[in-house]
């Protein structure tokens, strides 16, 4: 069974953010590390970089797939989380954790009202995986 | 543990560390002839801050005996063709005759230097002029060239063929033209030589019943932003694409053009021909069908034929025959250029010409037939256990799914890693996509009937295993020298290359055996 | 068919186990339209014996196999030592697949992670590849990577790269969104010279740059990579005669980012041009942006080591589309060639095999320039090739040479650059004699 922290917001493509302020820490979730096996690799955009909601900002590798990361709200990067670059196994042990992977300010702070909320991300996953 | 495997018990496998880790300063494994000219002092002939100064540092030195040895012991640790069969689904590990190694090193092919003059090498352009026949004749499609070098590059050259004349043909309205159709059960080149061509990529769905869904076809065809169509036939779960000529027509009718991954035509030679069914342009790969070495990843050899329409767009020099005189033709201003220096993979070709007139045109589809057979055999034996999820007879290759077997926890990779305790080298899995936990079986016409026997026998003892015993197949192999590798460790902190200790005096290494 | 090991009784007999009255209801989903009704027109089968006759015929009328030859021009004869073709003429080498199966391929890919070692040490530079399929398209490819890492669109090429390897760049750039710009080489010493280096800009994503060049000469790589750095661009390094990595500076200690050579001075056949092996090497950083396998170090459960195909989300099979390349069949088995060639000469052999090409090829322009009617047009430092004008027509002068006194002289530049009808190309290695070299320059004096 997934862990699905009540106090996060989340995407469709699996992806979790974290509010603080006008500021959005994002990572993927624990279903979605699940599915992809062992983390060996993560890209991560440069500070400064400006993405759109849903824009792919960056990519996670295991050993036999790769799989796009998508922001779930629109910003610009403030910071990126450095220590993935020498241990992306982070990103499997502690997802909502030191597995974050960038934290932006957030372009518009309403953007995180059409995101689902814990519960319906577990109905969502649940779905999914019948 | 091992119950009732028949193929095999263990053989010698010895160690062997690595060449650095054998040198020993000192040894040689060489010797030239003494310079017989009169010697200049380097610094005269060269300015010496051109000159390496490090002495070649960390390039072993060892002796002709720990050379052979060296390699000698590691190729104990190989599988190979010549041990046994091989069920590689796309990957048509057919015999690969000894026969071909000894034309392919005749002195007069060995020793002739690409850029010799044409009238000095007319034997050798005339095996590439008649393999160019012979590939034409099987394919039904004129226009050939050998200058690729493998599958992938042929599929490039294929498909930058179809930009150049879909830019001839529309101009400027070209570039609306931008998009590639590719199946979802498509292999990964495709894709990847499509975007070297310019082309974006959109996937045709594939039916319940494994076959290209022509609705979706005539769907994204009508978008009018079509160049062409790639598509493997038989396709890559096997199956042979019995609408082949309406998809050829509606992609034709949209403007595009027909590309066709010839990676399966072990399934065709003989049979019938891709330019019968309205394909415009194929690649081939002599490594599959035409037995060529697969040597450990290569060398290949992946033609590209194509109808008379295509021809002015082939790489360049064609080889052509006037008279009785093979010749080089660079005159071809509408060529896509040139897409590898000389000549192309010269000693596969005359690998495949001498399988071309060894089979005779008898034996070409007697092959085929063989090897059609033999996966027909392999899919009847293995349907009672393990799921197979298209109905539509398998042509040269066949796939299963895990999915009976993931029930108990045990999946593809699993049963793979155990069919290598049974002595067999594991089918190709987890290909293609769209099969969950798919395994693809493709014998060739190379095997025999006990082998192929066994090879159910293992199939079906590894099922019942999945069942009775699964740890014994979930910890597999047992008996190989080294175990699952630790892959994701690897890809994490890679190390691609040896490197010396630091602070190792290389003279005082100790001896080692 | 003596290849099919099931007789045709054999394989009735499983038609009818699996239901079938005949061979030809294999073919049922195949429409009866679509398949052949006739024989195919291909030739018929021969035996073994008329096999070989056919083959040793067509290899006599290669006469220019048999001649004492001084070709190069990016492919060359050296000697090869007797147990590198014993030793891929291994059935486990040479009829192994590509090792996507570790335990049963240690072979192969322990052979392989020494090969990318060798590689990184000859050419200086930090990582290596399991090969590309030979040194035109590893340049082509060491481009289109320029461009993936700086984000730049142009790239400028020397015009004394290798002219086949810069058609192919050509043809691979074409559709990339890819400049490629020429820069002219410096008459006088045949050398790439300042249009190069001054040519860099903010936009240039590469510089390439060919050593020894297509003329033979050596090129001033450290000024080229700092030329090039100091713009953000990167020094891409062609080599097309990888022995001559025995006796010059490596380009990775010039400052190279990406070198791409020729392999097939290591211990592989002239062959008519193929098969042969690109190498392609880098810098660490750069090493996910590297096209084609790599093998890396592993270990299982018990901490044994072995080797693994790894960093396998670079390739086609997995990103498909946005891979750093559609290659996937590469030069395994001559990539092992030039393995064995590399321990067998060794750090030892390399470098004396190179200083006698080095040697040779001074001795040989030495006494073609002291011909009356002969010179040497370029003042630049050349390795084992250099160019020579001569009296005349060089195709006329070189066609006789070999109809009359049986040697290939050398390769006619004018069947690659306009212009130059009195020039040819003459590549001197170890395995040329100093009888062969005197006959040459006595023949030359002659005609």
């Amino acid at each position: 069974m997934a862990n699905v922290p009540e106090d996060l917001h989340y995407s469709k493509d699996h992806e979790w953010v974290r509010v603080e302020g006008d500021q959005a820490i994002i990572g993927i979730t624990d279903y979605a590390q699940n599915s992809l096996g062992d983390v060996v690799y993560v890209e991560l955009p440069k500070t400064g970089e400006d993405f759109a909601a849903n824009e792919p900002f960056g990519s996670v590798e295991s050993v036999k797939a790769v799989s796009e990361v998508f922001t779930p709200v629109a910003g610009s990067v403030v910071t990126i989380n450095e220590s993935l670059a020498d241990e992306p196994e982070k990103v499997n042990t502690a997802p909502y954790g030191e597995g974050w992977m960038i934290r932006l300010k957030m372009a518009n702070p309403g953007d995180v009202d059409s995101l689902l909320t814990a519960a319906e991300y577990e109905d969502f996953t649940k779905a999914e995986s019948e | 543990m091992t119950s009732g495997i028949t193929k095999v018990t263990t053989h010698i496998s010895p160690n062997e560390q690595l060449i650095f880790e054998r040198s020993q300063q000192g040894r040689i494994g060489y010797r030239l002839p003494a310079l017989d000219v009169e010697e200049s002092s380097i610094e005269s002939l060269v300015p010496k801050e051109f000159l390496r100064d490090d002495d070649l540092e960390g390039v072993p030195e060892v002796s002709e005996v720990d050379v052979v040895r060296h390699f000698v012991r590691m190729s104990t640790w190989n599988y190979s063709i010549d041990i046994g069969m091989y069920p590689l689904g796309s990957c048509t590990m057919k015999y690969n005759s000894r026969l071909n190694e000894r034309v392919a090193r005749i002195a007069g092919f060995a020793n002739l230097h690409p850029l010799a003059d044409e009238a000095d090498s007319q034997g050798a352009l005339q095996v590439i002029y008649e393999l160019q026949e012979c590939l034409a004749e099987i394919t039904g499609l004129s226009g050939v060239s050998l200058q690729p070098a493998a599958g992938a590059h042929g599929e490039m050259t294929g498909i930058m063929i179809i930009r150049a004349f879909l830019d001839a043909r529309d101009g400027a309205a070209g570039s609306a033209r931008r998009t590639m159709l590719i199946p979802d059960s498509a292999h990964g080149t495709n894709p990847a030589s499509a975007h070297l061509s310019g082309f974006s990529v959109k996937t045709i769905r594939s039916t319940a019943e494994g076959l290209t869904d022509l609705d979706h076809l005539r769907e994204l065809c009508a978008h009018g932003d079509v160049a062409g169509l790639m598509l493997t036939n038989p396709n890559t779960l096997g199956l042979f694409e019995r609408n082949i000529k309406q998809i050829c027509d509606i992609v034709h009718e949209a403007g595009g053009l027909v590309y066709m991954d010839g990676a399966n035509m072990n399934a065709l030679v003989g049979v019938a021909r891709p330019g019968d069914m309205g394909v415009d342009v194929i690649h081939l790969n002599l490594h599959k069908t035409f037995s060529t070495p697969h040597g450990g990843g290569g060398p290949g050899c992946g033609p590209c034929c194509c109808t008379k329409e295509l021809e002015p767009f082939l790489p360049v020099p064609r080889i052509v025959k006037t008279g009785d005189t093979y010749r080089l033709d660079h005159n071809q201003p509408k060529s896509i250029g040139r897409v590898k220096a000389f000549f192309g993979n010269y000693g596969m070709m005359l690998r495949a010409l001498a399988y071309t007139l060894t089979h005779g045109y008898d034996g070409l589809r007697e092959a085929t037939e063989a090897a059609v057979l033999n996966a027909r055999y392999i899919a009847e034996g293995l349907t009672s256990d393990f799921d197979k999820p298209f109905n539509s007879p398998p042509m040269h290759e066949v796939v299963f799914t895990d999915k009976r077997q993931s029930r108990k926890g045990v999946h593809t990779l699993d049963i793979a890693k155990r069919l290598i305790d049974y002595g067999f080298h594991p089918m190709t899995i987890y290909f293609p996509l769209i099969v969950q936990g798919a395994m693809l079986i493709e014998p060739t016409e190379s095997v025999g009937r006990q082998e192929l026997d066994q090879f159910i026998a293992a199939m079906q003892s590894i099922a019942r295993e999945a069942v009775e015993n699964p740890e014994l197949v979930l910890n597999a192999p047992h008996d190989t020298r080294i175990g699952r590798l630790d892959e994701a460790a690897a890809a994490r902190k890679p190390v691609l290359r040896w490197k010396p200790e630091p602070s190792t005096d290389y003279a005082e290494k100790p001896a080692r055996a | 068919m003596r290849y099919i090991p099931n007789s045709p009784e054999e394989r009735k007999e499983m038609l009818e186990a699996i239901g079938f009255q005949s061979a030809e209801q294999l073919f049922d989903s195949i429409p009866q339209e679509l398949r052949l009704q006739r024989p195919l027109n291909t030739p018929a089968a021969l035996s073994e014996i008329e096999l070989l006759d056919k083959f040793d015929r067509l290899g006599r009328r290669n006469a220019a196999a048999q001649r004492t030859s001084f070709l190069g021009a990016g492919a060359y004869s050296h000697y090869i030592p007797t147990i590198v073709d014993h030793i891929i003429s291994r059935s486990e080498f040479f009829t192994a697949y590509t090792p996507y199966q570790p335990e049963i391929s240690q072979g192969t890919l322990q052979t392989i992670f020494e090969f990318q070692t060798l590689v990184c040490q000859l050419t200086g530079m930090e990582v290596a590849n399991a090969s590309m399929y030979d040194g035109s398209t590893a340049l082509a490819e060491a481009v289109l990577m320029a461009e993936r890492i700086t984000r730049r669109s142009k790239v400028i090429a020397s015009a004394a790269v290798h002219p086949q390897y810069l058609e192919v760049v050509k043809t691979y750039v074409q559709h990339a969104g890819i400049d490629l710009e020429l820069a002219e080489f410096d008459e006088k010493t045949g050398q790439a010279g300042s249009a190069l280096a001054k040519a860099v800009d903010d936009q240039t994503a590469a510089l390439v740059v060919q050593s020894p060049n297509f003329f033979g000469c050596i090129e001033d790589l450290k000024a080229l990579a700092d030329a090039a750095h100091a713009k953000g661009a990167l020094l891409v390094v062609a080599i097309t005669e990888a022995m001559s990595l025995g006796l010059l500076k490596s380009p990775g200690a010039c400052g190279a980012d990406i070198v791409v050579a020729e392999g097939q001075s290591f211990g592989v056949p002239l062959s008519f041009g193929g098969p042969y092996v690109g190498l392609f090497a880098t810098r660490d950083k750069y090493a996910r942006q590297i096209p084609g396998r790599l093998v890396g170090e592993a270990y299982d459960k018990k901490g044994r080591r072995g080797f693994v195909l790894t960093l396998a989300t670079r390739e086609q099979h997995i990103r498909r589309e946005k891979a750093t390349s559609n290659i996937c069949t590469n030069e395994g088995l001559i990539a092992l060639a030039a393995t064995v060639y590399m321990e067998a000469m060794g750090r030892r052999g390399i470098q004396e095999a190179a200083s006698q090409c080095l040697q040779k090829a001074a001795y040989t322009a030495k006494r073609i320039a002291g011909l009356k009617g002969f010179s040497l047009p370029f003042s630049g430092p050349y390795f084992n090739e250099f160019v020579v004008r001569g009296p005349r027509n060089a195709v006329d002068l070189l066609a006789r040479l070999a109809k009359e006194k049986e040697i290939e002289g050398g390769i006619a530049l004018s069947r690659f650059i306009a212009g130059r009808d009195t020039d040819f190309l003459v590549c001197v290695t170890e395995t040329n004699t100093r009888e062969q070299i005197d006959s040459l320059v006595a023949a030359l004096s002659e005609l």
